[in-house]
């Protein structure tokens, strides 16, 4: 007769040899996977230190208040910045109240029918199109089908086409958040779905729609593809300040996140660190925006009203 | 030609569905009488409470006919239903405080209303809140959040803010379940006193309690109207149906 | 109520220009494209492994070595992502504490948002040298740089997504399995992955997806040349970096310029597809769940 499957030890609770070597095959396993875990979080953390170090010599007050020299391969990054600025406060303009009022639609007023299924089908395929798609869209409907030409309103349209679907998505879980009985409470009294909307459902997710559009903040300064073909150029300089810089139905703007595409790509005679400053200026950018994002939320979490 | 009664079903059925929950009821209901409605869980009390104030159309797939009417309208065919909503308070089972203040809470309905004048609000609050037996707890912290009251106060600013339309009909829709029975003592005693300007439609598992309160109360199990009966009737030992009987004393439901 | 009118109205305009913006991107992308798409056919265009569109006297507008460029960076992107993406999902939501799952979850968060120009930057700048060193290669740029790029791109996704599939694995599921005397690597690997596999292959589409449509970091990264390649360090040319790199110079309704967007239909519709199964995968674990 074969031996048990499990020993069994003569002292019970023992630690008998199979119990040991599923112990240390549970370590085992717990280390293989917390090793895939760091595997992700070392990386970023090396690169984004190697990054801000190599380009720390280059970024003075200088690199970040001053137009660039020698078409962009030298001096500062003001337009860059300024440009950017201008591209994400066009595009939210656009992007935030359309996607807000979108999802309060899917959220609030859509009867669950085909229709409705379209729409968040169509939402869902906006979020996935490749970037580049985006400004091929924006090449053919707002340069030239809408004649907006090369301009910082087209890149900035196409941008807010690019950030809507995700805008949408994230309005819709805030949205949801909300219970259901408020809203219930709010038509027993005789409130019209619209005053409950604004009055209560939309008070009390602002704060989650608000993380979203943060985030496609970030998201907007870091992106080439969409506006490098519509309306951002290589080298354009500013002069002078004031508010209205460009004029965006016909001028270009310049962007950080093409500036340093140009700068590694194709601009000639560049010092390597002035490369790196710029890539280090669009992480901090963008990562500040998004730790931002992130504390907002947290402390979110905190205040909860209910 | 006599006036029309204060509420009126007639041939009311309701279907979420395929599934029928009303089966063509009819009954009708006195001005300033206190209409009790009885009966075991999921036998559509509910669900006949939003079809008088037409919450029912904001669940998917829940379908009418026949007719409620209001003094004499039917209430499907109104065009403003906002303002038959105003005219009826409806108080749910669950207590539900608004993430807004106390104040905020009850001056919510005239506020969309359109009442903006602050001292007629002031008025308003208080006497809402005096009226739901709330108004000594809270109010010297009428500034504090709603969703933050225990259970119990949620109950009776739910009361407040039904009362806070000035409603002609009032539905209270199991209202006790939250609160203990003196607060609850209270609270009936301010209904005695409300039905003199107001029609009460009191839902309740306790029979009891309809029998404290009601004049003439309904048994609607399954959907359909088993007795509708003067209180001296209905809880007597001689109901018109054998299982009015058995209900109220306690033998099913 | 008119003004409630007029709100509902425009409320109404804005869920449906989300419709309106679908249709839009695959009709304009598609209208500049279309005179030259009758002369495409399967064999001068897909399977076709010339591309030298500015070819004086017959270009030729072969997209196959741009096809197996896309596909094989995304496929060894794959290879690496979804090993760590997975393993790293697992911790995340069986073997980890709170606090550290906290850190994590915003280090994951960090990552996705580093933008592709930068990540194509650190490609050609950081890796580069590195890989030349390392393996010996003489270019830094190529399919292996572009995949450690994408696979750091889609690892996030990969990550949240299926994070959240094993979280929707009941916990009853847990209890009974240590119950029965199993170990947490157990329970993971004989009840856990199982039971989560269709949120598991959802969260892998959905990287795919995303790495099929990267742009600028495989355009810095990759090498940049339209040949097929015989080893993970040969330079490859995806669809995405043939676009942004050649649309400037292509005069506007030129051949050049039409096929260009016709490659972008391509995409669209490569994505479409990919994104299409990811979500219908996911609505199908939604139905099963209790």
């Amino acid at each position: 007769m074969s031996a048990p499957a499990i020993a069994v030890s003569p002292v019970p609770f023992a630690q008998t040899r199979h119990a040991r070597k599923k112990q240390r095959a549970e370590r085992v396993a717990r280390c293989f996977f917390g090793a895939m875990a760091g595997a992700m979080v070392i990386p970023l953390l090396l690169i984004v230190g190697y990054v801000v170090i190599k380009g720390a010599p280059a970024m003075s007050w200088e690199f970040f208040t001053a137009n660039p020299r020698r078409g962009g391969a030298a001096g500062g990054i003001w337009p860059a910045l300024v440009g950017t600025l201008y591209l994400i406060a066009i595009s939210l303009c656009v992007s935030a109240p359309v996607g807000v009022l979108a999802a309060v639609y899917l959220n609030e007023y859509a009867k669950d029918n085909w229709f409705t299924r379209i729409v968040n089908l169509a939402v869902v395929n906006l979020a996935g199109v490749p970037s580049i798609v985006h400004g091929l869209f924006g090449l053919g409907a707002f340069v030239y089908a809408m004649h907006f030409g090369k301009s910082v309103l087209s890149a900035a349209l196409t941008l807010s086409i690019m950030t809507l679907p995700v805008i949408i998505a994230s309005t819709k879980e805030a949205l949801a958040a909300v219970p259901l009985s408020f809203r219930e409470a709010c038509w027993n009294v005789g409130a019209t779905r619209w005053q409950t909307i604004r009055r209560i459902v939309l008070p009390n997710s602002i704060s989650g729609i608000l993380t979203g559009v943060i985030l496609q903040v970030s998201r907007a300064a870091g992106e080439t593809a969409p506006v490098m073909l519509t309306g951002v150029a290589t080298f354009k300089a500013i002069e002078g300040s004031g508010l209205f810089l460009y004029n965006p139905f016909s001028e270009q703007c310049m962007a950080l996140s093409m500036h340093l595409f140009y700068i590694r790509t194709q601009a000639s005679g560049v010092k390597e660190e002035l490369s790196f400053a710029i890539a280090a200026t669009l992480l901090g950018v963008v990562l500040l925006v998004n730790v931002t994002a992130i504390l907002f939320r947290l402390f979110l979490r905190s205040h909860k009203k209910w | 030609m006599a006036a029309p009664r204060k509420i009126e079903a007639e041939d009311l059925r309701l279907s979420y569905g395929a599934r029928e929950v009303l089966h063509g009821i009819s009954f009708h209901i006195e001005a300033n009488e206190i209409f009790g409605i009885i009966g075991p869980a999921q036998s559509g009390k509910t669900s006949l409470l939003r079809c008088l104030n037409r919450t029912i159309e904001f669940t998917p797939g829940a379908t009418t006919s026949g007719a409620i009417r209001v003094d004499g309208h039917d209430v499907r065919r109104l065009k403003n239903v906002y303002e038959l909503r105003r005219r009826i308070g409806m108080v749910a089972p669950l207590p539900v405080g608004l993430p807004l203040s106390i104040y905020d809470n009850v001056a919510f309905a005239p506020r969309c209303a359109g009442l903006t004048s602050r001292s007629e609000l002031d008025g308003l609050v208080e006497q809402c809140l005096r009226q739901a037996a709330l108004w000594d707890e809270v109010k010297d912290r009428l500034d504090s959040l709603g969703t933050k009251l225990s259970g119990g106060q949620q109950q009776r600013l739910t009361i407040a803010r039904a009362l806070s339309h000035q409603p002609e009909i009032l539905c209270l829709d199991e209202f006790s379940i939250a609160i203990d029975p003196v607060t609850t003592m209270r609270i009936e005693d301010v209904l005695k006193e409300l039905r003199r300007s107001v029609t009460i439609i009191l839902v309740t598992n306790l029979t009891q309690q309809a029998r404290r309160l009601a004049d003439r109360t309904m048994f609607l199990w399954n959907g359909e109207i088993i007795e509708l009966s003067t209180n001296e009737v209905i809880f007597s030992d001689q109901p018109k149906d054998r299982r009015t009987y058995e209900y109220v004393n306690g033998i099913f439901g | 109520m008119a003004a409630e009118r007029a709100m509902e109205l425009l409320i109404k305009l804005c869920g449906f220009s989300a419709i309106v913006f679908v249709f839009g991107i695959f009709f304009f992308v598609l209208r500049e494209g279309l005179p030259m798409l009758p002369r495409l056919t399967p064999g001068n265009f897909l399977f076709n492994f010339e591309w030298d569109p500015s070819a004086s006297g017959s270009p030729k507008f072969g997209v196959g070595a741009l096809l197996i460029g896309s596909v094989s960076v995304t496929v060894l992107a794959m290879v690496i992502a979804v090993p760590f993406g997975l393993g790293a999902a697992v911790f995340v939501s069986e073997f980890c504490g709170r606090k550290t799952k906290e850190i994590l979850k915003i280090v994951i968060e960090l990552l996705a948002a580093i933008p592709s120009v930068v990540w194509g930057f650190i490609g050609m700048s950081v890796l580069g040298p590195v890989i030349t060193t390392v393996f010996h290669v003489p270019l830094g740029s190529n399919m292996f740089n572009g995949a450690v790029l994408l696979a750091l791109m889609s690892v996030p996704i990969i990550v949240s997504i299926g994070e959240d599939s094993l979280k929707a694995v009941p916990d009853s599921y847990r209890e009974a399995a240590l119950a029965l005397g199993a170990t947490r690597w157990q329970t993971v690997y004989r009840v856990l992955l199982p039971a989560a596999k269709n949120g598991l292959l959802a969260a892998v589409l959905l990287g795919v997806g995303r790495a099929v449509g990267e742009t600028m970091a495989v355009l810095m990264a990759t090498g940049h040349s339209a040949r097929i390649p015989h080893s993970i360090f040969d330079p490859v040319q995806t669809l995405t970096a043939t676009i942004a790199a050649e649309l400037g110079e292509a005069r506007q309704g030129s051949d050049h310029y039409q096929v260009l967007f016709v490659i972008g239909v391509l995409l669209f519709a490569i994505t479409f597809v990919v994104n299409l199964t990811a979500d219908l995968v996911v609505k199908g674990i939604k139905r099963k769940s209790p």
